[in-house]
């Protein structure tokens, strides 16, 4: 028990002093998760909004593979994009491998899935519910599915948390194509995970209890400010 | 309402700029990238030696923490500027397949083959690495071997090689972790394993495990430094590769290595320049 103890007050400690190396990599984990989710929402809502509005050959295949990809191991989404981005692979030019953009790659492959099921799932019940009213207004799709996806931007913005919390606690996938290189690629989850390889439980703990801090914090603002507008809406 | 929708998608923008942004502007100063084995890391010289060198140079080195195998593999495929590693026998042919200029051998020190102080196995006056070995495999006394293709996991692999024998068994586990997480095993399990010097020295903990073996044929590690062949892969940095390396050979770099005492002890030995 006492690890734990003294875990809590690393992790109280190393906040209360904004320990730079911390922030350092606490601002690295924010911008890349956030950038991630930024571009799965923009990728994830006309998806998902597609899939349940239209009939399209190979909709099904699509429907079923956001499921599945929900489950993707993120070291294969690793492992596929490091060997794009290698030197030796077909985006090496871009020497993208080992820096925070590839991360963000990776953790946008791993929440575009969740996104797009989320939002796939939004948009069908408001669909049900609007689809005649809209074809008397005679809707053309983009009406439709701008139409639907407004009305049921609350649960768009669960969607975008449900892909923040895959982006923020994965920790396979960057570390693969990050490299968890001090200063450049170094984020809370390879931090952790190094300094559980090295033996200092008690930091990687505390590292851990500012990570959860962290998605509590973020969580509970992002309800709050939800639940406002939501309340000024109804 | 529209204008608070934009303002939100406005900064969702720029948040994904400033990502991008990041990604893009490590070149100034410029970076090179060494993949290194995990014990040099782990042990805190490479915390000691780059902020000097980048401090004299303006040259900031990045290291990408790896066994030996894995940071070959990452320099082969140029996703590396240079390789500082211990498996010689790997760097050989990293040089005979082109990928590599030279091999800059810089430093060594002796593995050490530690265990419980019970000595199960009773190999403390073992006359010599094989024979520990074998007395190990005799007892069926836990060994944990590294598995990883790292340079120590190799070296435990040559030295039962010329031993003579093929381990298998429960007892002989290998878990495919880094150095550091080995050792925890090790204590845990009370059990055998191989280490370098350095890392042991850097995470060893009061009455847990013990230096059972060392300084027996066999067992000198040797640490060199490989910049990867611009001719291969015309986009590595191999100027400042080498400022890298006339820097750690000269005064400077050769005074950090020799006076890297953690805990005290001596954890590299330097190597004649050849």
């Amino acid at each position: 028990m006492t690890d734990i103890h003294e875990a809590f007050a690393t992790a109280l400690q190393l906040l209360l002093q904004l320990d730079p190396g911390l922030l350092e990599i606490v601002t690295l984990s924010l911008k890349i998760s956030l950038s991630a989710v930024l571009l799965g929402a923009l990728t994830g809502f006309p998806l998902g909004a597609a899939v349940a509005l239209f009939r399209f050959p190979g909709r099904d295949l699509v429907n079923a593979g956001l499921h599945a990809f929900m489950g993707l191991p993120p070291v294969i989404a690793g492992l596929v994009v490091f060997l794009l981005l290698s030197r030796s692979g077909p985006l090496g030019p871009l020497g993208l491998l080992y820096t925070p953009a590839a991360m963000v790659i990776a953790q946008w492959l791993l929440v575009t899935p969740i996104i797009a099921a989320l939002t796939c799932e939004s948009a069908t019940e408001f669909h049900r519910s609007y689809d005649e009213q809209l074809r008397s207004l005679g809707a053309g799709p983009w009406r439709t599915m701008t139409t639907v996806l407004w009305d049921g931007r609350f649960n768009l913005v669960s969607a975008a948390l449900a892909g923040f919390g895959r982006a923020s606690a994965e920790v396979g996938a960057v570390l693969m194509v990050g490299g968890n290189i001090h200063h450049l690629t170094r984020v809370m989850t390879t931090s952790i995970a190094l300094e559980t390889s090295k033996g200092n439980l008690q930091l990687a703990l505390a590292l851990g209890i500012v990570l959860m801090g962290l998605s509590l914090a973020l969580n509970l603002a992002v309800i709050i400010v939800r639940d406002r507008v939501k309340q000024r809406y109804a | 309402m529209r204008t608070a929708k934009q303002r939100v998608v406005g900064a969702l923008w720029v948040l994904l700029l400033t990502g991008l942004i990041t990604a893009c502007d490590e070149e100034n100063p410029p970076v090179i990238r060494m993949a290194s084995t995990t014990s040099l890391d782990n042990s805190g010289l490479l915390d000691v030696l780059l902020p000097r060198f980048q401090q004299e140079s303006g040259i900031a080195v990045r290291v990408l923490a790896v066994g030996s195998g894995q940071a070959i593999r990452i320099a082969e495929r140029g996703d590396a500027d240079l390789i500082f590693v211990h498996h010689p026998e790997a760097e050989h042919n990293f040089l005979a397949g082109g990928f590599g200029t030279q091999r800059y051998p810089v430093m060594y020190n002796h593995f050490v083959l530690l265990g419980p102080d019970t000595d199960p196995a009773g190999i403390r006056d073992a006359p010599s690495v094989e024979a520990a070995f074998l007395a190990i495999a005799r007892q069926r006394s836990p060994f944990i071997s590294r598995g990883d293709q790292s340079g120590t996991h190799m070296a435990e692999r040559a030295l039962w090689k010329s031993a003579g024998h093929q381990p298998r068994g429960g007892w002989y586990r290998e878990v495919g972790s880094g150095m550091g997480a080995t050792l925890q095993m090790a204590v845990a399990q009370s059990a055998y394993t191989l280490s370098d010097p350095a890392t042991w020295l850097a995470f060893k903990r009061p009455g847990e495990l013990e230096i059972l073996l060392g300084r027996k044929a066999g067992m000198r590690n040797v640490y060199s430094i490989l910049p990867v062949n611009p001719g291969r892969h015309p986009h590595v940095k191999y100027k400042y590769v080498m400022r890298f390396i006339d820097w750690l050979s000269g005064d400077a770099g050769q005074q950090l290595v020799r006076n890297f005492r953690p805990r005290g002890e001596q954890a590299f030995s330097l190597l004649p320049a050849e």
